[in-house]
């Protein structure tokens, strides 16, 4: 049962994501792969889609997942998986956040839940990293990693790319600004190169 | 009669159903990326325009969406919607954070299957990667400047790093595994206050 699995996956991801956001990428990157749902260049198109369009990246990412997964069946099963990792991605917070909003003053600085704090809190910047290091394996070497890579334009296009959005991100470039600035890079270089790009 | 006990349960709510349905639909329709954004738009609609709730409760919300799992989104809308009316209150404004975003994708999703082949799209995508990759490595060094800057933080970090890079572990695990790891260490360091 494809849904099913779409709303145990997604909720696994919501009960396991602390600090929302970007924290969600390393669980959805692994559930995708693993599942073989999507490929990675997909995954990062869709980071950059989410980040330009509204709302919460994990009900995005939900939502795209569940409709690339269950949409080979047809629109309508499209739309039924979307819903299904949407309402398994919800559930958990939903849930939790109801159970303690009566007593949530206890519940925070209750010491068991502040010792896993201390943890968690460094664990997510670690996966976040780690989740980086593969979305640049993907970005630099879409084909896999060889030496040859080294001596074509693309990669060090890329690696332009990169640096210059760097740049900007850091001076609070909104995303919505990155993205298109790339992307017109990207269509630039692809119409004057004969890239062998995807 | 009957007209009197529904004024009387209305007066306890600070508002209607569909009004906080409304409200965090357009706070999920005018939020761009999630997380954090989402709050001075919570803020302005919640607590400057209904006043269903404090500038202490924002604070709160913060700290709940950062000790509770799950999008920050979900989070307050539950959370916001249970303090003006009760579950029906978190359902609905649960509800409309999410409507905005589901419709938005969906549409998205169908016509970027149809698009994707187009080559000028290729480029585009291509160059958007290198793109989001520099946005990724932001948050992270940003995400790194806000931690603590101490030993157990800094072992976690780095394992959690490299497991997850260099061995195919489930995340859950390691996650599961940082959390015990930060309540051993915890529970260690209070047994020493007392001694």
């Amino acid at each position: 049962m494809i849904y099913l699995t779409l709303f145990w996956t997604f909720f696994k991801i919501g009960l396991f994501t602390f600090g929302g956001g970007y924290a969600m990428i390393p669980l959805i990157q692994d559930a995708v792969f693993t599942n073989n749902w999507i490929t990675g260049e997909e995954f990062i198109n869709f980071i950059a889609v989410s980040e330009s369009t509204p709302g919460p990246f994990a009900i995005n990412m939900a939502t795209y997942v569940g409709s690339q997964v269950a949409g080979a069946d047809g629109v309508f099963a499209g739309i039924l998986g979307a819903g299904c990792a949407t309402l398994g991605v919800v559930t958990p917070s939903f849930v939790i956040i109801l159970l303690v909003a009566k007593c949530f003053d206890k519940f925070r600085n209750h010491k068991i839940v502040a010792g896993c704090m201390k943890g968690l809190k460094p664990a997510v910047v670690g996966l976040i990293a780690a989740a980086m290091l593969s979305i640049g394996k993907t970005v630099l070497f879409p084909n896999g990693f060889s030496w040859e890579v080294f001596t074509n334009a693309p990669i060090y296009l890329s690696l332009a790319i990169f640096a210059i959005m760097t740049v900007l991100a850091f001076k609070k470039t909104h995303p919505i600004v990155i993205v298109c600035i790339s992307a017109v890079i990207g269509i630039t270089v692809g119409l004057l190169l004969p890239l062998p790009i995807v | 009669m009957k007209n009197q006990i529904q004024e009387k349960s209305e007066k306890k709510w600070k508002g209607g159903l569909l009004e906080l349905f409304w409200s965090f639909f357009k706070i999920g329709l005018f939020t761009f990326g999630g997380g954090y954004a989402m709050i001075p738009l919570i803020q302005k609609e919640a607590v400057e325009s209904k006043k269903w709730i404090s500038d202490d409760d924002i604070l709160e919300i913060i700290a709940i969406a950062e000790s509770t799992p799950g999008p920050i989104a979900i989070n307050s809308a539950t959370f916001v919607g249970y303090r003006v009316r009760g579950f029906w209150g978190s359902f609905f404004a649960t509800l409309g954070v999410v409507m905005p975003s589901f419709l938005i994708i969906l549409t998205i999703a169908f016509v970027l299957k149809e698009f994707q082949s187009i080559a000028v799209v290729k480029y585009a995508f291509w160059g958007i990667r290198a793109g989001v990759l520099a946005l990724i490595f932001k948050a992270v060094v940003n995400m790194y400047k806000k931690s603590k800057k101490n030993l157990f933080s800094h072992i976690v970090m780095f394992s959690a790093f490299f497991i997850v890079a260099f061995f195919n572990v489930n995340v859950i695990f390691v996650i599961i595994g940082c959390a015990l790891a930060g309540l051993i260490s915890a529970l260690v360091a209070e047994r020493r206050a007392k001694k």
